[in-house]
């Protein structure tokens, strides 16, 4: 179970602009610890935004996104008051969820 | 194609500018590393490993077939010419090529080229804000989908790894 | 050849450091730098959107609510010296010096002593990991500081051992010491002094002074983590060469109680976040 996502949600007249800040180290597996053995890849492969039944935006990542990955995009339809949902799955089987009403 | 992309790669440290490179768009099949994933495909438990494996942009076109990319002023990247760390890149990537539905950032030299794929439905704006790692100095690529075709632009980012100061 | 990606990039950030603080005492900003400092000015800027130290704010913000340690007591009466439970704006005022334990204090050693006062917990435990990233000290200080946003510091050390405290971090300051002969001022006295590409702060002007102080603690990304005051410090007296510091000395709060003074009135944006 993954560390709490920050997110924000916001409504521009019909478009929303959402922010989300994920908690996760984004190992690259290409570093060595100070024993000189390799670090293992710990990083988050999937991402997927939904907005009710909606899938807003869905993203494939590789260990070269930043650990603690910021990501922020805008779709259209979205209303205040609306859920959004952030779901994340890592490459270890590890899992988050977090939701988030559009202000 | 494989030479083809050599002399691209060859040609790159020569310190070519942005925008010859650009040109060489035939070359930029490689950047069918999109390709890769499959269209549509907005399933959270699919994560193509192919994808993220390729160490060269050469071995993309090796691996991969199909229509050459086809460079693109309708896409735009946004990020600072220079970046003070290698760890964390800004960039904002938006495209303005009419259909586009997916968009990939790739960096040229770093240990495998894709960064991020994602899939954008329709009515979602074609814009994404995020954060790379690149290990050096190194041209980022941005692929986009639009209408079953392949478009790119390039911009090269400087990685000075700073002082010990902040 | 490829270098592996950290492989190559963490070495070079240790060796630059060794040459960067030499170099430094000899490097101003020309205007053929001006291109870059152009760049990084938007690097920096494009960073401040999504700062992942919310993350720490936020993990910070539950360990203060969270009822902890032996005596299951939550941090929510704390006093960080303007009262117990009282946040907005203690970080602005620290640090200062506090009756019940007759000493000055900054909000980190504060938080120790709260962590031991009100749940029971040794010092060990709540200072646990605080070299690492994601260490609950750091989340505190995080959260606290955040809650000092848009206040202005003042901490103007008038009480006699605060005083003592700012003439004790003025020496240290400018006392040059180990193998390489520095002092802090040797870096941070002059303006338009640089490593590499990192304008360096002058404290000895208030404008340059606050432009630092108002923006630690800061998430550092060659860190991945939030460093707060004091662990800059540390590792500022760990690059000069001269003996290590001891985490919650009275040497380090005695250098921020100087510093804070120097950077008086500057309004807080913490938490900054720096390369």
């Amino acid at each position: 179970m993954g560390s709490p996502m920050k997110l924000r949600a916001r409504a521009d007249g019909d478009v929303v602009e959402v922010k989300i800040l994920m908690a996760h180290v984004m190992e690259t597996g290409q570093r060595k610890n100070p024993a000189g053995e390799p670090i293992p890849a710990h990083f988050i492969q999937t991402v997927t935004v939904t907005y009710g039944p909606r899938t807003v935006l869905s993203a494939q990542w590789g260990p070269a996104v930043s650990a603690n990955p910021f990501l922020s995009f805008k779709f259209k339809g979205g209303e205040k008051g609306g859920t959004i949902r952030v779901n994340w799955v890592d490459n270890k089987g590890d899992t988050r969820t977090d939701a988030t009403i559009i202000l | 194609m494989p030479m083809l992309v050599h002399r691209f790669t060859k040609r790159m440290q020569m310190n070519q500018t942005r925008r010859d490179v650009v040109r060489q768009g035939s070359i930029v099949a490689l950047l069918m590393a999109a390709g890769l994933l499959r269209p549509g495909d907005v399933c959270a438990a699919d994560w193509n490993p192919a994808a993220f494996e390729i160490k060269k942009l050469e071995d993309l076109v090796t691996l991969l077939g199909g229509e050459p990319a086809t460079a693109s002023d309708a896409i735009a990247i946004n990020a600072p010419d220079i970046a003070e760390n290698g760890a964390v890149v800004p960039i904002t990537v938006s495209s303005a090529v009419p259909g586009t539905d997916a968009i990939s950032i790739l960096v040229e030299k770093n240990p495998n080229v894709l960064a991020a794929a994602f899939e954008i439905p329709a009515g979602t704006l074609p814009e994404i804000n995020t954060r790379v790692k690149m290990a050096q100095t190194s041209n980022l690529f941005v692929l986009v989908r639009a209408g079953g075709k392949y478009f790119y632009a390039a911009k090269e980012i400087k990685i000075t790894l700073g002082g010990c100061g902040g | 050849m490829q270098p592996s990606f950290f492989d190559g990039l963490r070495p070079r950030i240790a060796a630059a450091c060794a040459g960067a603080l030499l170099a430094a005492v000899a490097l101003t900003a020309t205007g053929d730098d001006n291109h870059a400092i152009d760049e990084i000015a938007k690097y920096r800027e494009m960073l401040k959107d999504g700062n992942p130290a919310e993350l720490m704010e936020m993990r910070g913000e539950e360990l203060w609510t969270t009822p902890r340690g032996p005596r299951a007591a939550s941090l929510e009466q704390c006093d960080l010296g303007l009262g117990p439970g009282v946040l907005p704006g203690a970080y602005a005022h620290l640090p200062r010096w506090f009756e019940d334990t007759s000493k000055v204090q900054d909000a980190e050693s504060r938080l120790v002593t709260c962590m031991t006062v009100l749940q029971g917990l040794s010092v060990e435990e709540a200072t646990r990991n605080w070299t690492k990233p994601n260490s609950d000290i750091e989340a505190l200080v995080t959260f606290v500081a955040t809650k000092s946003q848009g206040a202005a510091i003042d901490a103007p050390a008038l009480h006699p051992r605060e005083a003592e405290f700012a003439a004790v971090g003025a020496e240290l300051f400018f006392r040059r010491a180990g193998p390489l002969d520095f002092s802090c001022a040797t870096c941070h006295s002059q303006d338009q002094r640089r490593i590499r590409l990192q304008d360096l702060p002058n404290f000895l002007d208030p404008k340059s002074a606050q432009s630092s102080m108002i923006t630690w603690p800061a998430y550092r990304v060659s860190q991945s983590a939030v460093w707060t005051m004091e662990r800059r410090l540390i590792d500022c007296i760990r690059q000069m060469r001269a003996p290590d510091a001891d985490y919650l000395s009275d040497a380090v709060i005695a250098l921020e109680v100087y510093l804070q003074k120097q950077a008086a009135g500057g309004v807080m944006q913490a938490p900054g976040i720096k390369r």
